[in-house]
């Protein structure tokens, strides 16, 4: 059985995780963010090693693994290669005041405690605090998405929450591989995609700004 | 492989599977594309061949009577559009909007995208299928992108953006479900089986399983085109090669319907939790309203169509949402001729744009004199996209909106004044194409027209005259969707 030790650990990490998706933010340069995004992956990949470790689940560190290497280590890399190229160190343009996406971000973990919370009253209490911690990471995520106009910012929101759908999967105990490896595997996939996009816009714009692309589209509105 | 259903079953996957690894090596384009045919031939004779021999669902794989209507819809559009995709991606490659070494890898992810659908349809696990969309999403993601125009890369990039938040979304909705199942099912791969988890759904814990279906609806619902999530659909249709846009509309909207009313059941079989039917219901009626008023302003032809694709979504996710034999009947059946009719227009629309040179309807005019053929196939499918008698949809339409009008009038008369709004403005711009003075370009449209001419005589047959065995089998998926 799972000790109350152990309970608290893994709510750390989850905690943690909700408290470095704030950080990414507020974040107003691009290393800074690729740097937190790091960091973030980091949070995850322990946290789902921990999980494996209680809930006695040794496929679940492959995840962890992946989440470390991949997520923490080489994309990171990636990206400050990008962006270093591109010459974009310090652009990042919020379509929203920092103080204003705060106080939305604060709102969205109130509301997903409150929705998750009562409804997994049956769950387990490791689920029960993971799910509403990863919902939060997802509303976070996505509210990174839509505050941010730089192509590369939307690529770590978009990051940001597969990362709270690993913390979900983890949390569900014993749900089958299958969806934790895809997971992965459609991570992998994803930064294919992207990683052509971003070439290809940059070829064709000298710039990761997706606000210029509206300049182009086929029809007046 | 004793069991020949099991055999068939699986090389309806393997094929495309195999095949997109096949077209990926081969360097001739002129092979490639035929060799694209004689797949896609295939694997329709194979899903054919399902309804007949039906295995026995596995802990992946199911074959039942609702997957089988939508598998073999979609392996014959498959079919056709790869016919239609061989005339057409040739002239692109002598425009010099393609290289050879794009068409390769086009016709490799023709088949992947193809290979993805077929999972998404026959996988009997939750999980399963969300990787399989997950795939064919972004299969279409990259050949949106594929002519590398400024509009192309920006279409693309919002698909990707809205279609990555969709299935994100739909990913939370699945490892709730997955929550609800394992208190009753236990853990393992029956917590995420179809068939064990619409038995087992009245234990299911219905809090949890609310939460789940509005994910879910989100999720798949920003893939169906729904109005609030449906931003990205206009632009990936209008900027992606015809035969993807054919295969977004007729396919893969279809495919991610398919997966909303998979959840529907399970909601349904669980009664106390909430109704499906009203949130279905209200989104599809939004969308109708909301696609017939904005089809006024368009100004490109395959946005057109594609706003259209919205509105007929938007119709079959409130027949499903009201639920009731006939209704679900009359949405399947549209579901099905939908498919048929967008994607035969979207053949239409990729030759009047390669014999015009231009999407601008404003510079599309009087296509029955210079392109007789070409003019009165288009005339034809939009009478019948429009929903006006004698073709299928009509029939469907009609069918819809009198099952709605004894339950709820008011939702009726709505529909089907959006319905009426939306047919003004297609017959509008049907005239001023195909009727108006000629003028612009006057290329030879050299195409097959095959596909289209067997798509619309589909539909024209199916409004006049629907064999009994088709409508008895409608009906008891219908009655089975209950």
């Amino acid at each position: 059985m799972i000790g109350p030790l152990a309970l608290d650990v893994a709510h750390l990490f989850a905690g943690g995780l909700v408290l470095v998706s704030v950080m990414l933010l507020y974040q107003d340069r691009m290393t800074g963010l690729i740097n937190t995004f790091a960091l973030h992956a980091l949070v995850v990949s322990f946290s789902v090693a921990w999980q494996a470790f209680i809930q006695d689940a040794p496929h679940l560190y492959i995840t962890a693994a992946i989440a470390l290497v991949v997520k923490a280590a080489v994309i990171p890399l990636a990206l400050h290669r990008i962006v270093v190229r591109l010459g974009i160190h310090r652009t990042i343009e919020p379509t929203v005041g920092i103080g204003l996406t705060m106080l939305a971000a604060i709102g969205l973990i109130a509301l997903s405690i409150m929705v998750m919370l009562p409804i997994t009253a049956q769950a387990g209490a490791l689920a029960r605090e993971d799910l509403s911690f990863a919902l939060s990471v997802i509303l976070l995520g996505l509210l990174m998405m839509i505050s941010r106009r730089n192509a590369v910012s939307q690529v770590v929101g978009f990051m940001s929450i597969e990362n709270g759908l690993i913390l979900a999967a983890t949390g569900a105990k014993g749900m089958p591989l299958v969806v934790e490896i895809s997971v992965a595997f459609s991570i992998l996939v994803a930064l294919i995609v992207i990683g052509i996009f971003l070439f290809r816009i940059r070829e064709r714009f000298e710039t990761v700004d997706i606000h210029l692309l509206h300049e182009h589209r086929g029809e007046q509105p | 492989m004793s069991d020949p259903g099991a055999a068939v079953l699986l090389a309806v996957l393997v094929i495309p599977a195999l095949g997109a690894g096949v077209l990926a090596l081969l360097p001739d384009e002129r092979k490639g594309a035929w060799l694209n045919v004689f797949l896609s031939f295939l694997t329709f004779v194979c899903a054919l061949l399902l309804i007949g021999e039906r295995p026995a669902p596995g802990p992946y794989l199911i074959v039942d009577d609702l997957n089988a209507v939508f598998i073999v819809v979609s392996t014959l559009v498959g079919f056709t559009t790869s016919v239609f995709s061989a005339t057409y991606i040739a002239h692109e490659l002598e425009t010099g909007h393609l290289t050879h070494a794009h068409l390769r890898f086009y016709h490799a992810m023709y088949q992947m995208l193809m290979f993805g659908m077929n999972l998404a349809l026959l996988s009997n696990n939750v999980g399963l299928m969300w990787v399989a969309v997950e795939l064919a999403t972004l299969t279409t993601v990259v050949m949106v992108g594929i002519y590398r125009t400024p509009a192309a890369l920006e279409a693309a990039w919002k698909y990707f953006l809205l279609g990555s938040v969709g299935i994100a979304l739909a990913l939370f909705g699945t490892i709730l479900v997955y929550l609800a199942a394992r208190a009753v099912v236990g853990e393992g791969l029956d917590a995420m089986a179809w068939n064990i988890l619409v038995a087992n759904a009245h234990a299911f814990d219905p809090a949890l399983l609310n939460l789940a279906f509005v994910f879910l609806l989100l999720g798949y619902g920003t893939k169906v085109g729904l109005v609030p999530l449906h931003a990205w659909l206009p632009d990936a249709h209008a900027e992606g090669p015809t035969p993807i846009s054919a295969v977004l509309s007729g396919l893969l909207l279809n495919v991610a319907l398919f997966a909303v009313l998979r959840f529907k059941g399970i909601m349904s079989a669980n009664p106390a939790a909430l109704a499906p039917g009203p949130l279905m219901v209200t989104l599809g009626l939004a969308s109708v309203l909301f696609a017939a008023v904005m089809l006024y302003r368009r100004q490109d032809i395959k946005r057109l169509f594609a706003y259209s694709s919205i509105e007929h979504m938007g119709v079959i996710t409130f027949a499903f949402g009201m639920g009731g034999t006939l209704a679900n009947f009359a949405g399947l059946l549209h579901m099905a001729l939908h498919s048929l009719t967008k994607s035969a227009i979207f053949f239409c629309v990729g030759h009047i744009a390669q014999a015009k040179g231009t999407q601008r309807m404003a510079d599309i005019r009087g296509l029955t004199v210079t392109h007789p053929v070409l003019g009165w196939s288009l005339a034809l499918g939009v009478i019948a996209i429009a929903g006006l008698p004698p073709m299928g949809l009509f029939m469907t339409e009609f069918l819809i909106v009198t099952s709605t009008f004894a339950r709820a009038p008011v939702l009726a008369i709505v529909l089907g004044l959006s319905l009426l709004v939306g047919l003004g403005a297609l017959l509008l711009r049907l005239n001023e194409m195909a009727f108006g003075e000629p003028d612009g370009r006057r290329d030879p449209a050299s195409a097959s027209f095959l596909p289209v001419g067997l798509h619309l005589a589909l539909v024209l047959v199916a409004g006049v005259w629907l064999p009994p065995a088709l409508v008895s089998w409608f009906q008891y998926v219908a009655s089975l969707l209950n």
